[in-house]
């Protein structure tokens, strides 16, 4: 996840920015270098090189290198980053955009909501590739910061503030993207994906995320169901079309379908599925999620049935 | 000083011996108002508080050594690298610089015999150490402050910090600060009051210019800082709704409040070392410094550029284009007077004859690490890559060479200049050379690693990362750099503390210093001087007919003092001889007074206001103890 493989034209743009200033501060750097340099072979003689001892001389080259120089390099560096590439990549006016997708972050994940359909999935975060995306950042504790270094500069999840910026991504992929504000015990693991499809796979992805979740499959699932809905579980997550209908962690409607679990902590297979859910403290210490007493039978029921939401 | 004294003379070095001797033993040193005394104390204080940061650090670097590694638990990472920033900001580099350098070196550059406020001084002292063991209880109870050094609510909040971490920096923060203020304010009135008659401001050394800089920066950015605190405190014990941003509060009243201090801090922090090194080059390429009026000049823009440039810790906060577009500028203006001092400092190098001993290289390495973390830092008022790489690796990178490399180095440097005047002994080159070498090398293996892991994405303050995202090489790589950085830093601290005891005798000017702190005895006597020293340029020990002076007035008995614990004011631009103050004496009051204002902030922390009234009473009893009428001198 690194700003200098861009895949985006904003990304692109900070890179090239990166570089250019890179090569100028590489020449600053070796020529008081060479300077200190002069300095040592010449440490039995005073005065300058061609100028001597005089006074002037010296003034002259404190005023040149520490005024003249700097001036010169500062403005232009103010006009191209300040003013040229941070109005290029500007956020765009919203209604310019294709889509709109709210990203919440939590104390330790994101929650991705796509307004118009009513879609909500958790540190994933699919978009159509080649379509400007306008990104509403909001946070529903402290302040987080949401930053996919590969498509833009990040930018800051203020409490009771929306900030907004552009994703964008030039061809379809996986970005990773991790928050970038100090947010407590687990801001290590507070990492998410974005990803890059095809327009007609996310537009597949979309409605089947717009859809309330599957029924249980089985009799275990079912008893699974009946589980999670009578324990703690259903305070604090919602599956869409059950009685689950908590806000605390991330939505779980369609949980089979996402990649990990955890903000990227583990892959989402069953067996790290049940350690999550058995023991979430090994895996996150901190995490809000608390572990359950269940009995084995029960907790093998609760995993199929989350095993079974895709 | 001079040899064969002769007899006039030497009744009256005895008289001055007498009147300003301090009582003997421990007591002599709790008690003590002598500026070389506080320093140090103050010296052995920070010492102690940078090996505690230092193994903060190496417990950092040890956890980061590999993917998901177990050294330390969550909880504790965060305690541990929110104490270190703590540590090292408010405890080590600016008790090291304004209080063991400035105290011990300021009166003495000037031609004072103390500094203007001699038990203001002592206090400083004492709560220096009070608010650094109180903000240190917190960690032996396993409640260390854990939302990094720079706090942001609503993390830092009740809410999502129940525990009494935060209460015990902001308290321990508030406290500090009082210590600081009365240094700063202390140093104003000696650098415009107590300069000896003759040093006009014109002839004042660029190290005292670099102090009062700082010393007005500290006035006036302390305030913002207490405010923010107290603001915090009132949410926190008192369910205020300050930061609240949901009942009427502002998140980002913080962090505005928190950087309008924080920024001037850091040059508050870099300042005394460029005062450092203006002492050290040109001892060491005897030549006077290039442009000397600009480097004056550049000193006190930087504290007053310092003030305008605090949002651009904030451009990732979303605040509109116009005022980021404002702080960047202002920002880039203000690395102007930093490249003037950095081209007066290379030009008087080049073009003097430079003698490249320890301390001279210490300024060297510092020159170079300045270089590398102003380049990176001007980097950041590139408004998209500043959003792009704050907050990762990279800023830690920058701040680390700025903080370490160019605060940290001349301190470093300063300790092996000085240390002949302060011991009378001389530290051993060779070592010192090596000491050099070694920290200079760990130093660029741990952090310049860390530019190009900024670069690849890495946030800063992560307690772990996962294998498989490129990190794990070179967070290996920073690590051991560390171990040879501590290294380094041993080899330092041992070569000064055994040529404490074996070093050769340095004698009064061992290095042929500019200015006064050279014209006196290695120790200096409790008096500093034993006649007050003419003055008439920046580089007073290079004025050989004034030194010829200072020994015939001695014999004359003119401008030696020696009725009363006495130093002459001079007025404020010209110097010119105003009267003679009479100084106080020592005073067991100033450690009672941190010790009640101590009991007040425990108290406080622990919700116990009737208790925390009554220590508040103490307080009002022991000051006026302190201002009771002594005796008169015998």
């Amino acid at each position: 996840m690194s700003p200098l493989h861009p895949h985006s034209p904003d990304s692109h743009d900070i890179a090239t920015l990166w570089w250019w200033m890179l090569l100028a501060a590489g020449i600053v750097f070796l020529g008081a270098v060479a300077l200190l340099l002069i300095g040592w072979f010449r440490r039995g003689e005073p005065g300058l090189p061609f100028f001597g001892e005089s006074e002037r001389a010296n003034l002259g080259l404190v005023i040149t290198f520490g005024m003249g120089i700097p001036i010169v390099v500062l403005v232009a560096l103010f006009i191209v980053s300040d003013l040229y590439v941070l109005g290029k990549t500007d956020a765009p006016t919203s209604n310019s955009t294709g889509l709109t997708v709210t990203v919440v972050g939590h104390q330790w994940w994101w929650e991705a909501r796509y307004p118009a359909g009513g879609a909500v999935t958790a540190n994933e975060i699919h978009i159509p590739a080649r379509t400007p995306v306008n990104l509403l950042a909001r946070t529903a504790d402290v302040i987080h910061s949401f930053w996919v270094p590969e498509l833009n500069r990040k930018i800051d999840m203020i409490p009771g503030q929306t900030n907004r910026i552009e994703l964008y991504a030039e061809e379809a992929g996986t970005y990773r993207g991790q928050c970038a504000e100090f947010c407590g015990l687990q801001h290590a693991h507070m990492a998410f994906r974005v990803i890059a499809e095809p327009r007609p796979e996310f537009e597949r992805w979309l409605s089947a995320s717009e859809r309330p979740a599957r029924a249980p499959d089985g009799a275990e699932a079912s008893e699974g169901r009946r589980v999670f809905m009578e324990n703690a579980c259903a305070g604090c997550h919602t599956i869409a079309g059950t009685p689950a209908q908590g806000t605390v962690g991330p939505d779980l409607t369609h949980l089979a379908s996402r990649q990990t679990l955890a903000a990227l902590t583990v892959p989402n297979d069953r067996r790290e599925l049940g350690r999550w859910i058995r023991n979430p403290q090994e895996i996150k210490p901190g995490a809000k999620m608390p572990g359950l007493e269940l009995s084995n039978a029960q907790f093998h029921a609760i995993v199929t049935y989350l095993a079974g939401l895709r | 000083m001079a040899v064969a004294v002769p007899e006039a003379s030497r009744e009256r070095l005895e008289r001055l011996e007498r009147i300003w001797r301090e009582p003997p033993g421990v007591i002599g040193w709790i008690t003590t108002t002598n500026h070389k005394r506080i320093g140090i104390l103050y010296f052995f204080t920070a010492l102690a508080f940078f090996a505690a940061g230092g193994v903060e650090a190496l417990l950092i670097r040890t956890q980061l050594i590999g993917p998901n590694g177990t050294v330390l638990s969550p909880v504790e990472f965060n305690q541990v690298m929110t104490m270190h920033g703590v540590t090292m900001i408010f405890l080590f580099v600016i008790p090291m610089s304004a209080g063991a350098f400035g105290n011990y070196l300021l009166p003495l550059m000037i031609g004072a015999r103390d500094m203007a406020f001699p038990r203001m001084n002592a206090l400083s002292y004492w709560i220096y150490l009070c608010s650094g063991i109180f903000m240190y209880v917190s960690l032996l109870g396993g409640n260390a402050p854990n939302a990094g050094w720079f706090d942001y609510v609503p993390l830092a909040s009740k809410t999502f910090s129940p525990g009494p971490g935060i209460d015990f920096y902001a308290l321990g923060l508030l406290f500090n600060g009082i210590s600081t203020l009365a240094t700063a304010i202390n140093f104003i009135v000696t650098i415009f009051k107590l300069r000896a008659p003759g040093m006009s401001l014109n002839r004042m050394p660029l190290f005292c210019f670099a102090f009062l800089a700082v010393s007005f920066a500290l006035v006036f950015a302390l305030p913002a800082l207490n405010a923010a605190l107290i603001l915090l405190e009132l949410d926190r014990l008192l369910g205020f709704h300050f930061y609240d941003v949901f009942r009427g509060g502002d998140t980002i009243l913080w962090q505005n409040l928190f950087w309008i201090f924080g920024h001037p801090e850091v040059y508050i922090i870099i300042l005394p070392a460029f005062g450092i090194a203006t002492a050290i080059i040109p001892t060491f390429v005897r030549r006077r410094m290039v442009a000397f009026p600009l480097v004056a000049l550049a000193e006190i823009l930087v504290a007053l550029i310092g003030f305008g440039v605090w949002a651009h810790h904030m451009f990732a906060v979303g605040l509109s284009t116009i005022t980021t577009i404002y702080f960047a500028g202002v920002s880039l203006i203000i690395v102007i007077p930093s490249g003037i001092q950095l081209f007066s400092w290379i030009t008087t190098i080049v073009t003097g004859t430079p003698r490249f001993k320890t301390p001279l290289l210490w300024i060297i390495g510092f020159i170079i690490l300045f270089i590398l973390g102003g380049l990176s830092g001007v980097m950041f008022a590139a408004i998209p890559f500043d959003q792009q790489l704050t907050d990762t690796y990279f800023v830690v990178a920058h701040f680390h060479y700025v903080i370490f490399g160019a605060a940290v180095f001349p301190l470093l440097g300063g300790m092996y200049y000085w240390f002949p005047k302060v011991t009378g002994r001389m530290y051993h080159e060779r070592w010192g050379q090596a000491s050099f070498w070694l920290t200079f090398v760990g130093m660029n293996v741990t952090f310049f690693p860390m530019h190009i892991l900024g670069l690849d994405g890495m946030p800063r303050r992560d307690y772990t990362y996962s294998p498989g995202l490129g990190w794990t090489g070179l967070n290996l790589i920073e690590s051991l750099g560390a171990y040879l950085l501590a290294a380094g830093l041993g080899m330092v601290v041992v070569n000064l503390l055994v040529s404490l005891f074996r070093g050769e005798p340095a004698g009064a000017d061992p290095f042929g210093g500019d200015t006064l702190e050279w014209s006196t005895t290695s120790p200096p006597p409790e008096y500093n001087f034993p006649v007050i020293p003419t003055v008439s340029s920046p580089y007073p020990m290079w004025d050989e007919e004034d030194r010829e002076r200072d020994a015939a007035n001695l014999e004359r008995g003119e401008k030696v003092l020696e009725q009363g614990h006495e130093t002459p004011a001079s007025t404020l631009v010209d110097a010119e001889w105003d009267e003679i103050l009479e100084m106080p004496s020592g005073s067991p009051w100033p450690p009672l007074l941190a010790l009640a204002l101590a009991g007040v902030f425990a108290l406080v922390l622990l919700k116990q206001w009737l208790a925390a009234a009554i220590f508040i009473a103490l307080i009002a009893l022991v000051l006026v103890a302190w201002h009771a009428k002594e005796p008169a001198e015998a």
